[in-house]
């Protein structure tokens, strides 16, 4: 079986369903829109911060803003591409189709993922340009030192948990439970987790807390976090493969 | 050619599939039958690499299923007629099953065409009746243009011009060489497709038989017979060497012609108020063959009423 006959298999999937559209474009519009309203009220505010929290404002993460809100849509992408196959019994049919279920799985997160870059690097550029056009005086400029990475670390970020959650949905297989489990968990779990001053140690390893440090320019104050922007990202992406692991040890295990 | 050699697959404690061994032969449509719950799907599933058996092989051409290369170009199968993204069209639901193993995209075209959905090719597939759904299944079983098809309760749910429609295609398939393996749990339908039989319940392989043959030794054939004068039939009957079981009201001659037997009636003057040949239906004897086995009886808990004779109890009131 030639890859690539599965990869070409996989793109015709994936591009001729609906949610495919609707779940990227809510990930576009949600950042990029979220991230202009917050930027200029970051704006309106700057004149009332302290001067601490002036000397850390960061032009760059606050256009980011959205990607709260904006990345639960890429989880349902995420979610949706894999447990679709379950939910409709589709699976039967691919597996038949292509037997060998490591090729199956991996081509499919493939396509997904290069998919999910693509929307992802062209979300965090536009989310940039159209945040710091809001920040007026206080904007940053994409020439300045780390910003380039930053806004190229946006777009990972968004892929990698897009990615993150094709590796738990293959091991789910249900898109309700998927999603009962992802969305509460990096809307609110792990916010909190990352905020209370007990568990801030263990919060700050959890998959978006370190892939959105790549997203800082300008550290917090009193910042001791153990790892820098490509460091949190590793760990991110260390999530990603112990899902995508997990996911494909039960696909070749499970019956169909 | 598919091989079935001690297959087994156990559920914890339960047993769905019991130590099957046997062959589906090209050039023939092979019946699979079985109640509701025997393991025929599981037997199925089995054969195509989606459930590990516990136990023993399958073999697709002498390959296990995952060894085979472009597996639809091999064997083409309709396992669950839903068994599909209905958000997406029926023409890119074939291409994306044709791309993945390296089938031209013309033959899309084709196959719908062959099971009849080119007008709604572009339609997404949840829109689809049971009976297009079940077309669309069979058009993506034939895809890859396999020497193998096997076919799970193709029937089922379908109006009449649809089964006259899957009838025909199965004995044209084995009628081109092909293997067709086609399982259902209806004798009747069994009876007007299959040439072979292999018949499973709770799991175990009860027979393993050509359908004439099956035909041949559970169907009985007999004339039924009524009379008022039922001792001066006997007696006819018996001076004429023919045997006669007493079932009900009515007499039972195994075997016998009715042109005979209304004759010698007829020579001494003998009335008949019935006079009918009959026919042990085949599905009688499949229900007696899988009678141990049905996993799921029904009980009727309250006994049938007995008509009572015409008359009875006028006076009664």
């Amino acid at each position: 079986m030639a890859a690539i006959q599965v990869v070409r298999s996989e793109w015709t999937k994936i591009r001729s369903v609906a949610s495919t559209v609707w779940t990227l474009s809510l990930a576009v519009v949600v950042t990029v829109a979220l991230g202009m309203l917050i930027s200029a009220l970051s704006k309106n505010e700057f004149d009332n911060m302290s001067a601490k929290d002036r000397l850390s404002f960061d032009p760059t993460f606050i256009s980011f803003a959205g990607m709260t809100l904006g990345q639960l849509a890429m989880i349902v992408f995420g979610v949706l591409v894999v447990s679709n196959e379950y939910s409709t019994g589709m699976i039967r049919t691919s597996l038949a189709a292509v037997p060998q279920r490591g090729a199956f799985l991996f081509s499919k997160i493939a396509v997904a993922t290069g998919l999910a870059l693509a929307v992802g690097m062209v979300t965090s550029f536009v989310a940039f340009f159209l945040g710091q056009a809001m920040l007026g005086p206080h904007r940053t400029s994409i020439g300045d030192p780390h910003v380039l990475r930053a806004v190229i670390g946006g777009g990972i970020y968004m892929t990698l948990i897009a990615v993150f959650s094709m590796g738990v949905a293959a091991m789910l297989r249900s898109p309700m439970l998927s999603l009962g489990i992802l969305m509460p968990f990096f809307f609110l779990i792990s916010n909190i987790l990352g905020n209370v001053s007990a568990t801030k140690k263990v919060g700050r390893y959890l998959p978006d807390q370190a892939g959105s440090k790549i997203m800082q320019v300008v550290p917090r104050i009193d910042d001791d976090t153990p790892y820098g922007p490509w460091g949190g990202l590793g760990i991110m992406a260390l999530w990603v493969v112990a899902a995508l692991a997990g996911g494909y040890v039960l696909l070749k295990r499970r019956d169909a | 050619m598919i091989e079935l050699e001690g297959l087994t697959k156990r559920y914890g404690e339960k047993v769905a599939v019991d130590n099957l061994t046997f062959t589906v032969r090209p050039g023939i449509v092979t019946g699979f039958l079985g109640p509701n719950g025997a393991g025929k799907s599981t037997t199925m599933r089995m054969m195509l690499g989606l459930d590990r058996p516990t136990a023993g092989d399958v073999r697709i051409d002498g390959k296990h299923y995952d060894r085979l290369k472009d597996p639809l170009t091999y064997i083409g199968a309709l396992l669950d007629a839903k068994a599909m993204h209905g958000g997406r069209s029926a023409y890119n639901h074939l291409l994306c099953l044709a791309q993945s193993n390296g089938i031209p995209k013309s033959r899309v075209a084709e196959v719908l065409d062959t099971v009849g959905l080119t007008a709604v090719a572009k339609k997404k597939a949840k829109g689809f009746s049971l009976g297009m759904g079940q077309r669309l299944g069979i058009a993506g079983a034939l895809l890859g243009d396999p020497r193998i098809l096997m076919f799970d309760e193709p029937v089922n749910g379908l109006d009449p011009e649809g089964i006259h429609w899957i009838r025909n295609l199965m004995k044209s398939l084995a009628g081109q060489g092909r293997t067709v393996f086609v399982s259902s749990h209806l004798m009747s339908e069994m009876a007007l497709t299959a040439d072979h039989l292999v018949v499973i319940g709770q799991g175990r392989l009860l027979a393993d038989t050509s359908m004439a043959d099956f035909i041949e030794r559970n169907s009985r054939s007999y004339v039924r017979v009524r009379t008022p004068q039922r001792e001066r039939l006997l007696d006819v009957l018996h001076q004429a060497g023919v045997t006669v079981v007493e079932s009900g009201g009515a007499l039972e001659v195994d075997g016998g012609k009715a042109e005979y037997i209304g004759e010698l009636a007829a020579q001494h003057q003998i009335v008949l108020h019935e006079l009918s040949p009959q026919q042990a239906s085949l599905e009688e004897a499949f229900m007696q063959l899988t009678a141990e086995s049905v996993e799921y009886h029904a009980h009727t808990d309250t006994p049938v009423e007995q008509p009572r004779p015409w008359g009875e109890g006028w006076n009664r009131s």
